[in-house]
């Protein structure tokens, strides 16, 4: 069920394309600031927080909990066939909430504060694009 | 100590379309019904504008081919697209324009055909040639699903049910069923809401506004225009305007709180009332959640007790702070997926006295409007409006 979600090609610019490079590696990769700091979403060059343009693209754990969560029980257009699926936000250990798709689980098991993991589907370009399943228990 | 209305500029005239299905007219011709019957409703014609305002439902060019289809002469416009709240944007910014000697009749329009073949509601949220598009858009996520989101975390949070955001849906019901032309009449119970079919959890179907065709006007004149209308009794003065949008914050959102809270507080403050001492609120309803949401924004009810309030019966007609008397955007009409035109028309009717009698609020003199545009779940625009009746 889950793991047979649509997968479309990407959008990937001259700015979000070490994100979508890394995705394509297996690899969450996010913005930070070189300025400042701050770690930054969603993947942009621009950090809104002190106005630099210079970002570093830095590994990400991939580990995160969900932050909400939503069934939608019937979707629409490629996604009708795909039914039930959840969208959600989760919050990644580095800070950002993060859009996306629980995946690897039942979705009447999914709830907030649930550790989750990244995994990744391929586009037929090569950027991936980027899922969380739940996290095994006792994974480091 | 309220505002001194008498220098204010006011709104003169309103209008919506009576319309909740109309295969048969094209989206400029809505435009040009309503912005004519809000102007006949003021006394003015077209030919008394000099100032348009429109957003993204206008066709064409926006502004720009709304003024050739009216034959307007206008020398201010202003096209402001914050979604659903662009039209209570637009009467602050006419009532700014209008203080600033910019133009003295200002004339907002809205139409739209979700129903009969304007745009699809409920597409994926994000566009392409937004920035945030490709990280958004993948995921199957559409209207409710996100607004479930933001409903999602305030139970979580809070411990707010589907119970008691059905109530916001019964008593829209309950007003609807006294609003003749309103697309759903029937009164449904907490029961019904529960019962219908779960579109994206926690949201049930009758947590969903209404997908209709029709449209809406608001005319906003200058004082001086005002006293010389046939009915100037008839104006609602615009004491309080604030507006604000709330974004993802670096991908920090907080899907608890909607930008009430910042375009609330500043609306009161330029009105100066406070949430208590309004009598009648338009509260934008796309989703119960978002009514439930903004309540709390606002200051009608502490951060996180807006179930309780809601529950208590607060706002029906008769109880402490009645809403969206028309039946809003849960039951009455959502013309072009935006329900902000509605939401001033209706405060409007309340202050003039000419709700339907079933649920006009007694001798009402201040009453507040308020809009969301976007998405809860995401970025969404604001605005708040406070108006008051011309005695």
């Amino acid at each position: 069920m889950s793991s047979s979600l649509p997968v479309r090609n990407v959008d990937v610019n001259s700015e979000t394309r070490p994100f979508w490079e890394a995705t394509a590696v297996g690899q969450l990769v996010l913005p930070r600031c070189v300025e400042c700091g701050a770690t930054l979403w969603y993947p942009k060059s621009f950090c809104p927080l002190c106005a630099s343009s210079s970002v570093e693209w830095v590994p990400a754990s991939g580990r995160g909990t969900i932050y909400s969560f939503s069934i939608t029980r019937k979707g629409a257009g490629v996604w009708a066939e795909h039914g039930p699926y959840v969208v959600a936000y989760v919050e990644l250990d580095e800070g950002p909430r993060v859009l996306t798709n629980i995946v690897g689980c039942d979705v009447d098991d999914v709830h907030i504060g649930m550790a989750v993991s990244v995994v990744f589907h391929p586009t037929a370009d090569g950027p991936a694009i980027y899922r969380f399943r739940p996290t095994p228990d006792g994974a480091e | 100590m309220a505002r001194d209305a008498r220098n204010l500029a006011k709104i003169a005239g309103v209008f919506e379309h009576p319309g909740r299905h109309l295969p048969d007219l094209s989206l400029p011709q809505i435009h040009a019904q309503v912005g004519v019957g809000a102007l006949a409703d003021a006394g003015l014609t077209l030919s008394d504008v000099d100032a348009y305002f429109c957003a993204g439902d206008a066709p064409g060019f926006g502004g720009i081919s709304m003024a050739d289809y009216l034959g307007l002469r206008v020398n201010y416009t202003d096209t402001t697209e914050t979604g659903g709240s662009s039209y209570l944007a637009h009467v602050g910014h006419a009532a700014a324009a209008i203080a600033a000697g910019k133009c003295q009749v200002a004339l907002i329009t809205l139409g739209g055909k979700p129903r009969t073949g304007g745009g699809a509601p409920g597409g994926s949220a994000g566009g392409a040639s937004a920035p945030e598009g490709p990280f958004e858009s993948q995921w199957g996520s559409n209207v409710p699903n996100m607004y479930a989101l933001a409903a999602a975390r305030h139970m979580h949070e809070f411990g707010t049910t589907s119970s008691q955001l059905a109530m916001i849906k019964v008593a829209a019901s309950k007003h609807a069923s006294h609003n003749p032309n309103a697309f759903l009449r029937d009164v449904v119970t907490v029961e019904q809401v529960l019962d219908s079919p779960m579109v994206a959890d926690p949201l049930h179907r009758l947590d969903c506004c209404v997908i209709t065709d029709g449209g809406g006007a608001v005319v906003v004149v200058s004082p001086e225009v005002a006293r010389d209308l046939a009915r100037p009794d008839r104006c609602a003065s615009v004491l309080g305007h604030g507006e604000a949008i709330k974004h993802s914050a670096n991908g920090r959102v907080d899907l608890t709180h909607t930008a009430a809270v910042w375009s609330g507080p500043r609306a009161f403050a330029e009105a100066g009332v406070t949430p208590a001492d309004i009598e009648y609120v338009s509260i934008y309803d796309s989703f119960t959640i978002t009514v439930l949401q903004t309540l709390e924004d606002l200051g009608f009810c502490e951060k996180g007790r807006g179930g309780s309030f809601v529950e208590s019966g607060a706002l029906e007609a008769g109880g402490r702070l009645p809403f969206n008397t028309d039946g809003g955007g849960l039951c009455n009409n959502h013309p072009s997926n935006r329900g902000g035109m509605t939401k001033i028309i209706e405060a409007v009717r309340q202050l003039r006295g000419e709700a339907n009698a079933a649920v006009q609020v007694p001798g009402c003199e201040l009453a507040l409007a308020h809009g969301t545009g976007g998405n809860l779940g995401t970025r969404t625009g604001s605005a708040t409006l406070i108006l008051g009746r011309t005695s």
